[in-house]
C-alpha cells in the first residue's frame, strides 16, 4: 500500500478528477495549501507596500492505493495537471504500513478500495 | 428669488436620500451581489470594479456626462452646454424638477449612471483586463448611456416625445446595460474552464448584496418621483411588492425544477424583480406589480437555467439574463399595466384599453437593443484593438486580484 502526496495548481484540480475517475480511482482528499517551489512566491502591494515572496496557492491531494493502483494514479495525476509551465508541483510516493475502515474495521487492502 | 421660494424641503430631502440609497446600490449591494458569485481569487477585482465606477462616472458626470445626457438640446445628445455644471444652479429647473434644487437632479442622475456600467460587470467578470474595463467603461457611459439618458429623460429627447414610459430607467438602465452585457459575453469568450462547475465563492456576500440593492432600489423607484407625494409611495409599494414576488416566484420554480428552493435562487428573483417594476413603478398599482413580479421570474428563470446553457455563452453573473430580459419584460409590462389611475401624467397601457402604449414601449425597447448592441460591439473592438481586453490565460488562472491589483481577498494563514 501507498499513500500518494500531490501539490498541484489549483484550476488543474478538476482536469486532475477526470484522469483519476477514468483510471477508477475514486477516493481522494482535497486540500487547500500554501508553498512555493522555484518560482518563490508572488509580490502583494499592500497600502503601497511591497510584501515579495508571497506564498502561492496550491493544492494538495492525498490518495491511499493498493500496489496495482499507484503507476495508474501517478500517470492520471501528471497528465491532468501538467502544463509545462513553471510551478505544476510535485508528486510523492510514501509507504502506508496501515490502513483501518472505520466503519467495518477492516485493515489493508481491503479498507482502501 | 421667485425661484427659490419653490424649492419644496421636503422633496429636497427625500432626493437627497434616494440619492445616497441608489449609491449604495453600487456599492456595496451590487459589488457584493457580484462579488459573492465569483471565485475568491476574482473577488477584489468585482469590488474594485464597482468602486472605481463610483469614482470615475461620477467625475465624468460633473465634467460632461450630465450635460450630454440631460443638457437642453434637441438632437443626438444633450450638448456642452452644461459642462462642468455651467449653468446648473442651486435653484429648481423646472423642465425636471421644479421643487428640488437642479444639482440635486444632477446629482441623482449621477448615481444611475455610475451602477449601469458597472452591470455589465457580471457579463465579463474574472476575465477582462483592468485597463480595458476602465476605457470600456468611460467610452461606453459617454457614448451609449449618455445619449440613451437623453433620448429617454432630456428635454427634447424624440423617445421620451414619441411617449414612451420608462419611470426609474428600465431602458436607459437595464436593458442598456442588459444588451451591453450579451455583446461583451460573445466577444470576450468564455472563461477558462467554462464546462466544468464554476462555482459562487461565497453566497452569504450575494445576499448581503442582493439585500442592499433591494434597499436601495427604493431610492432608485420613489426617489423617480422628485418629490415626497403619493406617486412616491406607489413606486416604493410597488417595489416591494413586484420583488417580493419575484423572489418567492423564483424559489418555487427552483422547487418543482431542481427538488430544492436556494438562497441565490430568492437573491436572483428578488433583483429581477426590481428589474423588471423600475419602469412600471410610477404608473402601474400593486396588484398588476405582483403579476409583473411573477412574470419576470419565470421569464429569467427560463433564460437562466434553460436557455443559457444550450446556447453556451459565458454571461458569467448573468447581468443579461437577469438585467437585459428583466428590463425588456418590465418595459413591455409598463405598455400592458400602465394606468392613469395611478398616475395622471402617465398613459393606460393595453390592459387598460390602450393598446397604442404597448405599441410605443415595443419601439423604445428595439431601438435601445438596437442602438447598445451596435455601440457596445464598436467601443469594445476599439478597446481590443488600442490595449487588448482579456487578461491573458496565465493572468485568468492565477486571478485577477493578484495579477490585476496585487493583493488577496483571503488570507490562508
Amino acid at each position: 500500500m501507498k499513500l500518494i502526496i500531490a501539490i498541484i495548481k489549483p484550476d488543474r484540480l478538476e482536469d486532475v478528477k477526470k484522469e483519476l475517475y477514468k483510471k477508477e480511482v475514486n477516493l481522494i482528499t482535497v486540500n487547500e495549501v500554501l508553498g512555493h517551489g522555484r518560482q518563490k512566491g508572488v509580490t502583494e502591494v499592500y497600502r503601497g507596500v511591497v510584501e515579495s515572496g508571497n506564498l502561492l496557492r496550491k493544492v494538495r491531494l492525498e490518495i491511499a492505493v493498493n500496489e496495482n493502483f499507484v503507476q495508474p494514479t501517478i500517470d492520471a495525476i501528471v497528465k491532468g495537471a501538467r502544463t509545462g509551465e513553471i510551478g505544476d508541483g510535485k508528486i510523492f510516493v510514501l509507504d502506508l504500513p496501515r490502513v483501518i475502515r472505520i466503519r467495518t474495521g477492516e485493515e489493508g487492502g481491503e479498507a482502501i478500495g | 428669488m421667485d425661484n427659490i421660494l419653490k424649492i419644496d424641503s421636503g422633496d429636497t430631502a427625500w432626493v437627497l436620500m434616494s440619492t445616497a440609497l441608489v449609491m449604495l446600490m453600487t456599492l456595496p449591494g451590487l459589488a457584493f451581489f457580484y462579488g459573492g458569485l465569483v471565485r475568491k481569487k476574482n473577488v477584489l477585482s468585482i469590488l474594485m470594479q464597482c468602486a472605481i465606477m463610483l469614482c470615475v462616472i461620477s467625475l465624468q458626470w460633473i465634467l460632461f456626462g450630465y450635460s450630454l445626457a440631460f443638457g437642453p438640446n434637441k438632437g443626438f445628445w444633450g450638448g456642452f452646454q452644461w459642462l462642468g455644471l455651467n449653468g446648473v444652479g442651486l435653484e429648481p429647473y423646472a423642465d425636471y424638477a421644479g421643487t428640488i434644487p437642479h444639482q440635486l437632479f444632477m446629482i441623482f442622475q449621477a448615481m444611475f449612471a455610475v451602477i449601469t456600467p458597472a452591470l455589465i460587470i457580471g457579463a465579463f467578470a474574472e476575465r477582462m483586463k483592468f485597463s480595458a474595463f476602465l476605457l470600456f467603461s468611460i467610452l461606453w457611459a459617454t457614448f451609449v448611456y449618455d445619449p440613451i439618458a437623453h433620448w429617454v429623460w432630456g428635454i427634447g429627447g424624440f423617445l421620451r416625445n414619441m411617449g414612451a414610459l420608462d419611470f426609474a430607467g428600465g431602458t436607459v438602465v437595464h436593458i442598456n446595460a442588459g444588451i451591453a452585457a450579451i455583446v461583451t459575453a460573445i466577444v470576450i469568450g468564455r472563461r477558462k474552464g467554462y464546462g466544468s462547475p464554476i462555482p459562487p465563492h461565497n453566497l452569504p456576500f450575494t445576499m448581503l448584496g442582493a439585500g442592499l440593492l433591494w434597499f436601495g432600489w427604493f431610492g432608485f423607484n420613489a426617489g423617480s418621483a422628485l418629490a415626497a407625494n403619493g406617486l412616491a409611495v406607489n413606486a416604493f409599494i410597488v417595489t416591494n411588492t413586484a420583488s417580493a414576488a419575484a423572489g418567492l416566484m423564483w424559489a418555487v420554480l427552483e422547487w418543482f425544477h431542481n427538488g430544492k428552493p436556494t438562497t441565490l435562487g430568492v437573491a436572483t428573483g428578488a433583483v429581477a424583480g426590481l428589474v423588471a417594476i423600475t419602469p412600471a413603478s410610477g404608473f402601474v398599482g400593486s396588484m398588476s406589480a405582483i403579476l409583473i413580479g411573477l412574470g419576470v421570474s419565470l421569464i429569467c428563470f427560463i433564460m437562466v437555467a434553460v436557455a443559457k446553457p444550450k446556447l453556451g455563452y459565458d454571461d458569467s453573473l448573468d447581468a443579461f439574463g437577469v438585467h437585459g430580459i428583466g428590463g425588456i419584460w418590465g418595459a413591455l409590462a409598463t405598455g400592458l399595466f400602465a394606468s392613469k389611475a395611478v398616475n395622471p401624467a402617465g398613459a393606460d397601457g393595453l390592459f387598460f384599453g390602450n393598446p397604442a402604449q404597448f405599441i410605443i414601449q415595443l419601439k423604445a425597447v428595439m431601438i435601445t437593443i438596437a442602438y447598445s448592441f451596435m455601440v457596445t460591439l464598436l467601443i469594445y473592438k476599439l478597446v481590443d484593438v488600442l490595449i487588448g481586453v482579456r487578461a491573458k490565460e496565465k493572468e485568468e488562472v492565477l486571478g485577477l486580484d493578484l495579477t490585476e491589483h496585487h493583493e488577496g481577498a483571503y488570507t490562508v494563514l
